[in-house]
């Protein structure tokens, strides 16, 4: 049933708040993570309690509107896991007790809203959700409230409501001519030639809007300084997560859906998502702060998945949605190592830093694991997904953009290996001699992620079967 | 669609537009950070009132105004949001000047 | 139609006066007075309920809480208050000719595209609309409520040290 997977976070949320605190405190975490394991689990070897056969009772009773399919389901897995590890994270980096409350309540606020803007069939439902995970995330940017992070929350905050005013004016022009802002409502409005030039303005202004959020190039300012400047299990959660649900999943929803996209937008997104490649991976060899460069990466990557999302064949479809999956593993992966070596250390800057994979064996090894799934080397998860990508652009024709996408992996290997180098290889330095290895509460997430990668990556012809393909019938 | 609610139609575009430039050009120019939170509240008015026109002209009025008042509740959280994170950033500066929010560089 | 006319210009010289003005507290007043009429405009586009919600929120809750964030926001010292008003006059200066520049441009090139409205529907009331069809924005009206609230535990209480 897929209203569940709304109203059990929010009933969580009513609960943990009712009743006295003291006590709530204490099993905030496990709650939330049972929730999490559940959704997990059910998505993993139960699909058809969820979506499928059984109906929906309660979402009946409640004139809810939902439906999931093959891209719906693998979204809910790495929003599931993203949140765990998130949540995981946070029991070590957020020392305060209220603080953690507050934190874990706000995590089952954004867990509603990206599983919510994944399974909504109505344009302002989408529109409502997206809003829910975005003021929740600037809450959560500034829940330390010291001064970088107040200052990513405004960035953030500036170019959120500018990216909201665009999508409003959208569902106004789709009210207009279709007189309802379902799905259906809005993809039966393509086919009348009288509306054509309103219709394509309304879905060329969502772009834009759905451009800011996924921080592709021409707006991805808010982008570095938010992801860097906020705690580390925020950091997760944005970059993991939050860009991709909220920015490329509906990109994908109202591409292969909704809109009908005419080939100077495909043009347009493809190249977009290739600049975006190249300036990202650029941009990440010039920094010298951690998490900025893994900011910088985020960019990058998206930039790969907005490029096969211009492409628009089948194969391209599957090869982006799959590379939101991976990267939503090992872009976390890196965040909690680089949140690991922040809290052991006391730094971020990567000059100050060296030797450190004697002291901290398993962030280092899994830190290794990470960047090679993300730079696409075999048989690693990172691999597959790339490949896909490649393949699917030369054959639908566009042999320069493939050139564009494999050299820029090469980049991308080029900036995660100097992060390696800088930070876990290379001489000990004096002052690191006494850094000991992280404790169970991020080695643990740690070491589960890069066995998802490792395990991804092995079985990738099971999962090409049962995950992959269906996504190749969405678009016709 | 008859002639008048075309002609109707042309001038609200017409003073909608007007209000989205006011709103940027405040957002923009603006070195007073709840100003620009006003310049923020001026663009969304005009979104809204772009809504209520589209309901109607296509004659739904109800569910032009359901979706009014959603975005009315989000326009106020959004605002008590805004003002808590103009509030430290005055604690941390002194000042509540958008220059002076320029740490992050690079 | 005049009467409409008249309401809009009025907006627009509203929301002008409430971007131009120099003290800020001019500037919240202006955006209360920028809700009313808007609330005026939409009662006339058969939206009432709409209307009445705007006023009520816009033109009340939304000024108390700028009002309330300008106080949390005193500067201390008023000393460059002269040398900011002359800045500010010469930064601003420009926004009237832009809008009437635009306003004039527009009335004359502005071509509005043909378009079809779709087939009229059976007319509804808000409220069915609200609480029978629309549940989902009902429980993310909620959830946004809540995350506000969140909002203010997280951003505006002191920790106690």
């Amino acid at each position: 049933m897929p209203s569940a997977l709304i109203l059990a976070p929010f009933l969580s949320l009513i609960i943990l708040n009712l009743f006295p605190k003291e006590i709530m405190r204490k099993i905030a975490f496990g709650w939330v993570a049972c929730l999490l394991l559940l959704q997990i689990l059910l998505i993993v070897l139960y699909p058809g309690i969820l979506f499928g056969a059984a109906g929906d009772p309660i979402g009946s009773f409640f004139a809810f509107e939902l439906f999931i399919d093959a891209l719906s389901k693998l979204l809910l897995l790495s929003i599931a896991i993203v949140v765990l590890a998130s949540l995981t994270v946070a029991q070590y980096a957020i020392k305060d007790q209220t603080q953690r409350f507050n934190f874990t309540n706000l995590i089952l606020i954004i867990l509603i809203g990206m599983n919510a803007t994944v399974i909504v069939t109505d344009l302002f439902s989408l529109y409502l959700f997206i809003e829910i995970t975005s003021l929740s995330s600037f809450i959560l940017i500034s829940i330390l409230k010291d001064k970088p992070a107040i200052e990513g929350a405004f960035k953030y905050l500036m170019l959120s409501v500018i990216a909201s005013v665009f999508m409003l004016t959208s569902i106004a022009i789709f009210l207009l001519v279709s007189g309802s802002t379902s799905f259906a409502a809005v993809s039966d409005s393509f086919k009348n030639p009288a509306n054509a030039f309103l219709v394509q303005i309304a879905a060329g202004l969502f772009l834009c809007a759905l451009f800011i959020k996924s921080g592709v190039f021409p707006f991805h300012g808010w982008l570095p300084d938010a992801h860097s400047a906020c705690p580390t299990p925020v950091s997760v959660l944005l970059s993991g997560i939050v860009v991709k649900a909220g920015g490329i999943y509906v990109l994908a929803r109202l591409a292969t859906s909704v809109f009908t996209f005419s080939a100077a937008m495909q043009n347009v997104l493809m190249f977009i998502g290739a600049f975006s490649i190249v300036f990202g991976a650029l941009a990440a060899l010039t920094q010298s702060n951690f998490k900025r460069m893994l900011a910088y990466s985020t960019v990058s990557q998206v930039g790969y998945m907005v490029l096969a999302l211009g492409c628009f064949t089948p194969l391209a479809l599957a090869g982006a949605v799959f590379h939101l999956f991976n990267h939503a593993i090992f872009k976390s992966l890196l965040f909690v190592n680089a949140g690991a070596v922040e809290k052991q250390t006391g730094t971020l800057d990567m000059n100050r830093m060296g030797g450190l994979s004697s002291q901290m064996p398993v962030t280092s090894t899994t830190s290794v694991i990470a960047s090679l799934s993300a730079a696409g080397v075999p048989p690693l998860a990172g691999f597959w997904s790339k490949l896909i990508i490649i393949l699917a652009l030369w054959n639908a024709g566009h042999q320069t953009y493939a050139g564009i996408a494999l050299v820029s992996s090469i980049l991308t290997l080029a900036y995660l290996l100097a992060i390696q180098r800088k930070v876990f290889f290379g001489k000990l330095e004096q002052t690191l001699t006494s850094i000991k290895e992280a404790p169970l509460a991020i080695v643990l997430p740690e070491i589960l992620l890069a066995t998802i990668t490792i395990a991804v990556g092995l079985s990738f012809p099971f999962i090409f079967n049962n995950w992959i393909l269906p996504l190749k019938e969405l678009v016709h | 669609m008859s002639p008048d609610l075309a002609q109707l139609f042309e001038y609200f575009l017409i003073f909608i537009i007007l209000l989205f430039v006011i709103g940027f050009y405040c957002i923009l120019v603006s070195f007073n950070l709840i100003r620009i939170l006003i310049g923020v509240e001026i663009l969304i008015k005009a979104a809204t009132l772009l809504i209520i026109l589209a309901g109607f002209l296509c004659g739904r009025t109800a569910l032009a105004q359901s979706i009014v008042i959603t975005l009315i509740v989000i326009e106020i959280v959004f605002m008590v949001v805004g003002g808590g994170v103009t509030f430290w950033a005055f604690r941390h500066n002194e000042d509540i000047d958008p220059r002076k929010l320029s740490d992050l560089k690079g | 139609m005049t009467l409409d006319f008249i309401l809009l210009s009025v907006l627009v010289l509203a929301a002008l006066w409430t971007v131009m003005t120099i003290r800020l507290i001019h500037s919240i007043v202006g955006l209360a007075i920028t809700s009313v009429i808007l609330s005026i405009i939409m009662y006339r586009l058969n939206s009432p309920l709409a209307a009445v919600f705007e006023l009520s929120v816009c033109a009340g809750l939304i000024s108390v809480i700028f009002i309330i964030a300008v106080g949390f926001t005193e500067r201390t010292s008023k000393k460059m208050f002269p040398a900011e008003r002359k800045e500010r006059l010469t930064r601003f200066w420009y926004l009237p000719f832009i809008i009437i520049a635009a306003a004039l441009l527009m009335s004359q090139f502005l071509i509005v595209p043909h378009f079809e409205l779709p087939p009229p529907a059976e007319s509804q009331n808000v409220r069915n609309v609200l609480w029978n069809l629309k549940h989902l924005d009902l429980l993310g009206q909620v959830i946004v409520l809540l995350a506000g609230a969140f909002g203010v535990a997280v951003l505006f209480k002191e920790s106690k040290k």
